[in-house]
Order: structure tokens, then sequence, then C-alpha cells
């Protein structure tokens, strides 16, 4: 709330932030935003095809096949979540 | 002294006029000057008679078809509503015997129209017992005896508080505002002074509190309260006065407060400063408290509290042990508190109010808030804003309370209802709203069986309001699902109401929801097409415009939907005279543009006929019919310009080019708009053939009917089919009706120029003849005509520059030169127009007078505060500094630069505007050095305005001179101690780099320095434009190698994001983001790293809003700068980002 009073001017951007995935809060954790992190990596790996080719050379692999695990991969990048401690 | 002189000391006396004028004035004083304001507030006030029908209706408890399986609420409905009929069916019998009676003289003829006495009672009693305990189906159940009042008042109230209210048509003044249950004692004198006010024996019954309104009132009332007895005592001497008794029959008019309770001490002591600021405790102590509408115990503050409100929160007013109330008693107050807060609370206030009132709407049940709701949007003192802020209430209640609401789904129409019909667009969105929020939440089978006994009532404006809650239902659950209730209603034997309420509900669909319509076309127009051979006149007519509005929203689709209905349509309009036929007319008008060109040919040709004998009609409705339906008719495509020409035009131009149709306004329009349509087939010649004689007609409003049609038939279809003998006959009835005008007016000179621009070059022989009218115009003797002549000027110059007439011009240009003297600022204004219009064609070398002539003249005209004449001259001034500022003296022009400083003052932007570019075309030919001198002076001066134009306009100078010129300048400036000065300084270099844009390239190493002492100032204001400066700059020279200056820049904006004041972090955001573009985003993530998980939260909110930008901005770009964070792994969660690690 104080954060918003502070920034009243600027209110409507962070709703605008809060609007996309991959942005982050003053509480993130670190599995999230390392989570985000991973997926954005594989993502852009996926995005850009000589970056596919590289790691589709340096695995031995077919391209598709490693742009299939890398999309399959983006699922839960760094393992499952850990355990909520509330306390 | 003889006898003669009159005693002079008498004469000392006042006249009596006076002193009785004195005595007026003392008594209007109690007259609220603002009365009249407050009833334009009050919607009722405002509304016609026939809005305030709304306050007669009845509702009644609609009974939940889903839960009790005896459906006993429609029945009683249906009932309820037989019997009004039954009454008004008796009513009106009553009123045509009695009007039989006197026309048959058995009653005596003295004027009276009261009907005899026992008559009214025997028929008042009649209907009491006819309609019996059914009336107690109101909503509100008034008690027995008041019933039967309004019963023979004929007047339906809503309630027994609203009968009061209504009684007394003016807003009391605040000395006689009387407390709502004190009754007023008939023939009463409804003013007194308050002398007059003795008060009577203490009244057993405790007087209500809360009467007056605005806090601004309050004050005021505590010193201007009545007097007490002992207050008089203590004021007054105690001989030579006596306490004069009241005049028999005297019964106060206000209700004696609570005077014995005064203690006079206390307040006969002036002034004096209370220990507590609370309100309601001082005015308790000064025994006030019951005329201070200070605080209502447990609502607070209000922002106004009007008498009237009263009546509804009585039970809120007073203090009560809460403990004694029941829970149901509990629940009551606290929504009436809720509502009072809403109504009258002030925007926060209200705020968490009406939230609370949603968040419990459940708790509170569907009828408690309906029960208090409902009556206070019945108020006739209510007002936009109170209205608006109810229906609110409705509406979120609405929503949670769903189903629950059901029983109350009629009172809630009755007072929504009349929003649809409201004048105001905005009320109407709001029932609009309601209403389908209501029927989602209802369900249709119960709108229909709630609304069904509407239908057919025996009131129009009940029927026409349902009509129109009907299609607010039908577009929020679908057309389709009412579909076979409208067919039912539409054919329904009964009675020829119900059919007429059915085919307004389809208009009002096909109004409300436009194309939407297409689906279910042929459906609703099925259901109304039997109606167009109704027996009942209404219904046909009604049904002719139900189809026109489905024609008109279905446009330009859907014709196969009307084959049915045509034949009867073009049947009807042979059978039909009057209100039907123009009804039947306007249908066929909107369905022929649907048809296939060639059917429209045939179906226009079959109307036209009618259509002629229409032309004749002396009714004015029904000429605005039919003249739209001739347009819409030459508008298709099947019409030929041939049947136009022959067919419609000669009677067409007999019936309604007659000066007749010139004087109303109204037929006027659709004349010019029939006559332009009508062009667009048969040609400018023929339609500007026929009427160019009547240029010179004597009537001056029909030479302006002329004049405006021949303008936009010219303007939409040129002139190039005007031949030569037209072109004369033209000309020359133009000038002649221009010359004729007695009121100078926009028409004549838009028609001038447009016809003149039109013909071009052909104009020539008529030129010198035009323009010695002109010349002589100009020295007419009144300013109206000398403006309107030089504005014909400026529309003509370029027609007679293409004419070759350099001659005219030049003489109208020393002409208009000569009278620059011109007194009248408007006409003044024209006159500079014209001539910059002149110098604009002619060029600034051949311009006559000479370009080093006029300039100097306009130099003193520059002073004038007049808008137009500022924005023409400055136009003209800007005009010569860009073609020809070398053939004026530069010290002419340092002196137009001073002038222009006050242009920047002006309070239209297009002067501004035109002043700061002005600035850049002196400098362009004077050299920028005294130009920029000038304006970094202007600097210093104490408005605002002008020194943001100031810097704006040195921006402008950089941008034409090159920065190398201007920059040095600015930094010198900026070591002025001056606080204006120096943030002057720093706006202009923002706005320079903002336009150099990549040039700043080479100026960044020079302003580092002082960019460093701006950042580090501790203004504020200094820091926010050297985020501005940064921002342009960085944003200007990315990618151009200027790296190192801008790392050292961003290490010195970057400390200013905890900057908390809106403008300067908005500036220091910004400049971060430009950052990115010029240093990457991998160094800006660096720098946000430090902060994003730091230990105290407002540092990681400010961080994680700078890298929330970051991310959004260079998302793709980051993920090679992420750090390896893979020894943070632990268990199951691995961070490593493995395949950044593969390499060949």
């Amino acid at each position: 709330m104080s954060s918003e009073l502070r920034y009243t001017a600027n209110t409507q951007l962070e709703h605008l932030h809060a609007r996309y995935t991959g942005t982050g809060h003053a509480d993130l954790t670190k599995y999230e935003w390392l989570t985000h992190q991973h997926r954005d990596t594989l993502a852009s790996i996926v995005g850009h095809p000589t970056l596919n080719s590289y790691l589709a050379i340096a695995d031995n692999e077919s391209i598709g096949r490693i742009k299939f695990e890398t999309t399959e991969r983006m699922l839960q990048p760094c393992g499952p979540p850990p355990p909520k401690d509330d306390d | 002294m003889s006898e003669e002189t009159p005693r002079l000391v008498d004469s000392f006396t006042a006249p009596k006029e006076v002193l009785q004028e004195f005595a007026e004035l003392a008594e209007e004083e109690d007259v609220d000057p603002f009365a009249e304001t407050a009833s334009k507030r009050q919607i009722a006030a405002r509304q016609s008679d026939y809005h305030n029908r709304r306050f007669s209706r009845v509702a009644n408890e609609s009974g939940d078809a889903f839960t009790d399986g005896d459906d006993s609420g429609y029945r009683d409905a249906m009932r309820l509503q037989m019997l009004e009929k039954e009454e008004q069916r008796v009513k009106r019998l009553i009123e045509e015997k009695e009007k039989q009676d006197r026309e048959d003289g058995k009653e005596n003829m003295d004027l009276d129209r009261t009907p005899p006495r026992a008559e009214i009672q025997a028929v008042a009693q009649e209907l009491a017992a006819a309609t019996g305990s059914k009336r107690k189906r109101r909503w509100d159940v008034g008690d027995e005896d008041e019933r039967k009042e309004a019963i023979k008042a004929d007047e339906k109230e809503w309630s027994d508080q609203a009968l009061e209210s209504s009684a007394p048509k003016k807003r009391r003044s605040r000395w006689d505002a009387t407390p709502a249950d004190v009754n007023v004692a008939p023939g009463e004198t409804p003013k007194r002074s308050r002398w007059d006010q003795t008060p009577a024996a203490q009244p057993d019954a405790p007087p209500i509190p809360i009467l007056m309104n605005a806090p601004g009132f309050m004050t005021e009332d505590k010193h201007n309260r009545y007097l007490t007895d002992e207050e008089l005592d203590a004021i007054l001497p105690s001989q030579g006065y006596s306490i004069v008794t009241p005049p028999p029959g005297y019964a106060p008019l206000v209700a004696p407060r609570k005077l014995t309770a005064t203690p006079i001490s206390a307040s006969l002591g002036g002034f004096e400063i209370k220990e507590s600021s609370d309100a309601a405790a001082v005015a308790a102590a000064a025994g006030l408290a019951p005329e201070l509408p200070t605080e209502i115990p447990g609502v607070g503050n209000l922002a106004f509290f009007k008498p009237e409100d009263a009546q509804y929160f009585a039970k809120i007013l007073k203090e009560e042990d809460e403990t004694e109330l029941s829970v149901d008693e509990m629940k009551e107050r606290k929504i009436m508190r809720l509502l009072l807060k809403i109504k009258n609370g002030t925007p926060p206030v209200r705020k968490t109010a009406l939230r609370q009132i949603t968040d419990k709407a459940r708790e509170f049940g569907a009828g408690p808030l309906f029960d208090k709701i409902l009556p206070l949007l019945m108020e006739r003192t209510l007002e936009d804003q109170e209205r608006h802020l109810l229906v609110k209430v409705i509406d979120r209640v609405l929503y949670k309370l769903d189903d629950l609401v059901r029983p109350y789904v009629h009172k809630i129409l009755v007072v929504i209802e009349p929003l649809l019909i409201d004048e105001d667009y905005y009320a109407r969105v709001e029932g609009r709203e309601i209403i389908s929020n209501l029927s989602k939440a209802a369900g249709l089978a119960h709108m229909i069986s709630t609304m069904r006994p509407d239908i057919d009532h025996a009131d129009e404006y009940v029927r026409n309001t349902t009509a129109r809650a009907f299609s607010v239902v039908a577009s929020a659950l679908g057309i389709p699902s009412l579909l076979p209730f409208l067919k039912a209603v539409c054919r329904s034997k009964k009675s020829w109401q119900a059919r007429h309420t059915g085919i307004r509900i389809v208009q009002q669909i096909a109004i409300m929801m436009g194309c939407a319509v297409l689906p279910h076309l042929r459906n609703l127009v099925d259901c109304v097409a039997h109606g167009l051979q109704d027996e009942q006149q209404k219904v046909r007519t009604m049904t002719a415009l139900a189809l026109a509005a489905l024609a008109e929203a279905a446009a330009p689709y859907g014709i196969e939907s009307f084959d049915n209905v045509l034949k009867p349509l073009w049947l009807g309009i042979r059978l039909h005279r009057g209100k039907g036929l123009a009804a039947f007319l306007k249908a066929i008008g909107f369905i022929i543009p649907l048809m296939d060109p060639e059917y429209a040919s045939y179906y226009t040709k079959e109307v036209t006929v009618i259509l002629i004998r229409e032309f004749q009609t002396s009714d004015e409705e029904m000429k605005k019919i039919v003249l739209k339906v001739v347009k819409q008719c030459a508008a298709t495509e099947g019409v030929t310009p041939q049947y136009i020409k022959q067919d419609i035009l000669p009677d067409f131009f007999k019936a309604f080019w007659v000066r007749r149709m010139a004087l109303d306004r109204r037929n006027y329009k659709q004349v010019v708009e029939t006559t332009v349509e009508l062009a667009q087939k048969a040609g400018v010649s023929e339609i500007v053939g026929r009427i160019v004689n009547d240029l010179k007609d004597e009537a001056e409003p029909y030479r302006k009917m002329v004049m405006e049609t021949i303008t936009k038939v010219v303007a939409s279809l040129g002139a190039s089919d005007i031949d030569e003998r037209l072109e004369v006959r033209l000309v020359d009835g133009i000038i002649y009706s221009f010359q004729e005008q007695t009121t100078e007016d926009q028409v004549m000179l838009d028609g001038f120029g447009t016809v003149v621009n039109a013909l071009g070059i052909r104009v020539k022989p008529y030129l010198t003849q035009i323009v010695s009218t002109i010349l002589w115009r100009l020295n007419n003797k009144s300013a109206k005509v000398r403006q309107q002549a030089a504005d014909l000027t400026t529309r003509l110059a370029v027609v007679i520059k293409q004419c070759g007439e350099d001659q005219l011009l030049s003489k109208l240009g020393l002409v208009l030169f000569e009278q620059l003297g011109e007194e009248y600022p408007d006409t003044l204004g024209s006159i500079i127009a014209a001539e910059g219009a002149i110098a604009n064609v002619v060029g600034m070398t051949q311009m006559n007078p000479p370009v080093k002539d006029l300039l100097p003249r306009m130099t003193p005209i520059l002073r004038n505060r007049h808008e137009k004449v500022q924005e023409a001259s400055i136009n003209l001034i800007g005009r010569i500094a860009d073609r020809g500022a070398e053939m004026v003296p530069a010290r002419e022009w340092m002196r137009i630069c001073f002038e222009l400083l006050d242009l920047l003052k002006a309070h239209k932007k297009a002067i501004r505007r035109a002043a700061v570019n002005s600035f850049g075309y002196i400098a362009k030919s004077l050299g920028p050095q005294d130009v920029l001198q000038v304006l970094l002076t202007n600097l210093r001066v104490q408005e605002r305005q002008s020194r943001v134009c100031s810097t704006v306009a040195i921006a402008i100078v950089a941008e034409t001179c090159g920065p190398f010129t201007c920059i040095p300048a600015i930094l010198n400036e900026y070591r002025t101690a001056e606080l204006n000065v120096r943030t002057g300084c720093l706006k202009a270099l923002s706005f320079v780099f903002e336009y150099v844009g990549p040039q700043s390239a080479y100026y960044v190493d020079s302003v580092v320095t002082m960019l460093e002492d701006a950042l580090t100032d501790r203004d504020l204001v200094h820091r926010q434009t050297a985020s501005t400066i940064v921002k342009h700059l960085a944003l200007g020279v990315a990618g151009l190698g200027c790296e190192d200056s801008m790392l050292h820049l961003m290490n010195l904006v970057w400390p200013n994001c905890f900057e908390t004041s809106p403008h300067v972090i908005g500036a220091v955001m910004e400049a971060i983001e430009a950052m990115r573009v010029t240093l990457g985003p991998g160094v800006l993530l660096s720098y946000v790293m430090q902060g994003l998980f730091h230990p105290a939260r407002k540092v990681r909110e400010v961080y994680w809003r700078i890298y929330n930008s970051l991310y959004l901005g260079a998302a793709d770009a980051l993920v090679p700068f992420y750090p390896d964070v893979g020894e943070l792994s632990e268990g199951p969660n691995v961070y490593d980002r493995y395949p950044l690690q593969m390499f060949i």
C-alpha cells in the first residue's frame, strides 16, 4: 500500500507490469525468480534458430528433438516448487 | 421664516414609500436565493408532467413463481390492474356525466367546476368499497383514512411521507421550517417574522431534531436562532413593553424548540472559544443540539443534509439505547446509516459505505434493503447526484442478492423504468444497466410474469415505460427467448393496448439493439406484420413505426424479411390519412433504401403519387416526413435522374421552394438537405437553374435558403455543369444577394466564397465588379460589413491571383493597409487576415504595400490584446519572417522580438506556437545572437508560461541555427545564481537535445560538467530537469559511441531512483529506461541486481520496479546476463542453466 501511495503517478505502470508474466515484485522468492530466468533462457533458445542448431550439434541430436525437449523443459525448469514454510 | 417654509425637522423623516420598501426588503431577507437553483437541480422540478407521472404509479409485491407454486403475486397483480382500469373507467364516466350535466344546465353556472361534494364522496366510497382490501397490496401501506384521502384527491401517492412532502411546493425558508410531524393549520400565512414566534406552551411530543442542511447554514443558524423569552427579558427594558397574547386561532407554524432548556448566561456573553472542537458536544452544551444537523450518531459528518431527508432517516437521527432494539431494528438502522452515508456523505465515506452495503447485502436481505432504498428514489426533491448514487447501490446490491431479489422486481421496475425515458443520456444508460442486471438475476419467466400486467395498463405512461423495459430485457436475455411471448402479446385478442405495447416493444428493441436485430429480423417482422391491418388506428401507426425502426436498424441488409409487409404498406398508403399515413410513409422511406435497384425504382414510383399529393399538406409533421422520404428515395440507386427530373422536381419545387418554408428553422434545414440529395441525381444545373432567380427574391430568409442550397450543391458537385448563361445569372444573383443582406451572415459569405472558388478562372469577367463591391463595402460605416468584406477578400485572394488580376490584388492590399487603423478588434482581425492572404498569394517581393512598410505598421498592432487580432498578426508576421525577412531592417525585427515576448503569454495555444516559431524564422535571418539574448533575458521574468515558451523558443533557435550557436550561451547563463534562470536553462537544453537528436553526440562532453552539477543539486527540480536532459541525450546518442560519458551520467542519475515526488521519479525512471537503450540491458541488470533482494522492503520495491521495466523492455537480451547461480541448487531444485554451458 505504501509503495502504491508513493508512486501515485506511476501506479498505472505497476499495474501494467503486473499484467505480464516474468515480472517480479518485492516478495518474489528465489525459486520463482530463477524459474522465470530459466524459462526465458529456454524460450530464447527455441526462438533463435542458430542457438537451436548449436545445441543440436553439441548434443548430437536432431534440431527438432532439441526444440521439443527445450519446450518440454519449460514446464518446471527448476524442479517442483519448494514447500511453503508457513510460520 | 414665513408660513410657507415647511418645518425642517419633519423633513428628516423618510417618506412612507421608502420605509415601506425597507420593510418589504426586510421581509424578503428570509427568501433563500438558492431556492431556484436548488429546484433546478431537483429532477422532478425539471421534468415534464409526463415524466412526473411516475409518481402516480403503484407497485405490487411480485410473488416468486419459482418458490411458491400458487403464483399468488401474479394473480393479485392482474386483479389489481383490472381494478385500476375499472377505477379509471368509473372516473371517466363521472367526468363525462358531470360535463353532460353542465351542458344540460342542471348545474348552476357560477364557474365553480367542483362537482357536488356528495357525489364525490359517494364515488369515493364506492371506489373504496370496490378496491377494498386489495389496495393494501401497495408496498407501502399507508393507514386507512389517508389512503382514502389519496383516492379522493386522485393522487396515488407513494407513501404518507411523500404525501406530506409534496404538499408545500415552494421551498420553505429556514425561518419557518416545520418539523415533519406538525400539521400545518390551514389558512396559516406561510411567512412570519421571528417576532411573532412567541413560544406557546411546551408541547408534549419531543420535537423532531435535525432540520437544516448544509454545514454553512449551521453556524449561521446558531446565531440566528429565535430569541427565548428569557433572552428577550434580558435585552429589553422591563418597563414599557408587554408580551402580546397571540391572536385567537393562532397555531405556531414551527414547533417551538427546546427553548426552556437554554441556559442564557452562556449565550449572552458574545463570542467565546469552546473547549472541545466536537460540534455535537458544543451544541449540546449550548442546548442547541436539536437545531444543529452536525453529526448523526453512528454516521459522522455529512456533506449536506436536506430537510426532506429527516423523514426517511428519522429513526437514526436521535440517540437510542441500542441494547433495547431487536435484531431486525438494529439491521434497519444499520441500513439507514449506510444509505445516508452513501447519499449524503463525502466521497471517501460514501465509498466505504457502498462497499459495506454490497458485502452485507445478502445478510441484510432484499426486503429491508429495498424498503429503504426505493422510497428514497421516489422522493420529489431528489437530485441527479443522489439518484445516481442510489441507483448505483441498487446495481451493486442486485449483483449480490441474485435470485433473492424476485419478490421486489416490480417495485424496482416501477422506480427504475422512469429512468429509461429520462432526458439525461447517462440516466437512461444506468436504467438500462439495472434492468438488464435485474432480468439476469430474476430470470425471464419471472420478469415476464411481473411485467405482464403492465402491458395493457390503462395509463399510456406505464405502457410506454414497460415497453422500453421489455426491450432491455430482450437485449439482456436474447431476443429468441422473448420471441414466443412477443408473438403472443402482439396477437392479443383481449385488448388493443396489449397489441400496441407488444409492437412498441419490437420498435424499442430495434432502436436499442441496432444491427443486432438482423439474425431475428424475419421473426420480429412477422411478429408485428399483422398489426398493419389492425382495427385500431393507434396499433397500425405503431406497427408502421416499428417497421421503420427495424428497417433503419437492419440497413442496408434484410430486405427479404420485409417481403410480407411490402404489400400492406403500399396498399396502406392509399387507405390512410393523417398520422397513420405519416407513419406508413416513414416505414416506406426506411425500407426503400434496402431494396435492389429495380425494385426500389418500382416501389418509389408507387409511392411517389402519394408523396406528390402530400406535398400540399399543411401538417408540419407530415411535411417533414415527406421530405425525408423523398430524400431517401432519391438516394437509392434504382431511381433514375430522368425520373426525378420529370416526376418529382416540378411538384417538389412548386410545393417546397416557397418563401414560407424559409421561416421555420427545421423545415428550412429539411428542404435544403432534400434538395441537395436530389441534386446528386439531377445535377447541378438542373437544381441551380430552378432556384437561381430566387437569389433576387425580396425575402431575405428565402434568399439565404437559396444561397445555402447552392453552396452545398456546388461544394459537393462542382461548377463544371454550369453553362455560360447560368453562370451569368448565378454570379449576378450572388452579388445581388450579398449586397442586399441586412444581417451579415456566414451563409452569404460561405456561398460567395464557395461559388467563386468553384468557378475558378471563369469568374474573371466579373472580378472588377466583385472587387469594387468589396472596396465599397470596406468603407461602409458598419463594422460588421467591413469585417465581412475583409473575410470575403481572404476567400477570394487565391482566385483573383489565378485570374491574373494582380492589379486588383494590389489595390485591395493598399486599401486594407489603409484600414489597419480599424478600431473594432473583430474587424481588425479580419483585415489583417485578408492582408495576410494577399501577401500569401502575391509573394513577399511583389507585395503592395511593400513589406518594409507593412511590418513597421504591424508592430504596434501586436500589442492589441484581442485574440483574433493577435492570431492574425502573428501569422502575417511569421509568414513575412519566413519568406521575406531580408526586406525589413534588423532593427525592426528586434523591436518585433520584444513584442513577441508578450504573445508568449497568450491563452490560445495556436498564438503561442506561432510566436515561438516566429522566433526561429527571425533568428534564421538575423543570426541567433541577438534573438537568443532577448530570450535568455526573458528567463528572468516572473511568469512561468512566458519562461516555458522562451525555453521552447531557445530550443527552436538552436535547431534552426545549429546547436553550437546556442549551447555556449545557455551554459554561460546557467551560472547565474537565480533559480528560475537555471531551471530555464536546463529546460531549454532538454528541448534542444530533444529536437536535435543524434546531433547531440557532438555536445555530450561539453554539457557533462553542467549535468554533474545539476544532478547533484539539492533542488528537486534541478535533478528532475537534468534527468530529462539525460533521457534525451541518451536516446539521441544511442549507438554513437558516447558510452563513457553516458555511464558517468548514469552513475549520477541512479541514486535518484529513491525519489518519491511523482514528477521527479517519473523523469528519473525515464532516464534509466533511456540508459537501457544506450548502455544495453546487461549494464543496467548489474545495477539492479544489487537491490532485488535487499533486506529493506522499500529498496526492494524500487529495484523491482526498475527490473520490471528493464525486463519488459529487453527480456530476451537479458538471458546471457543473468548470473550463474548453480551453487544455490538445493534438493530437487537445480538452478544451473545447462544449455548455456555447452560448447563445441
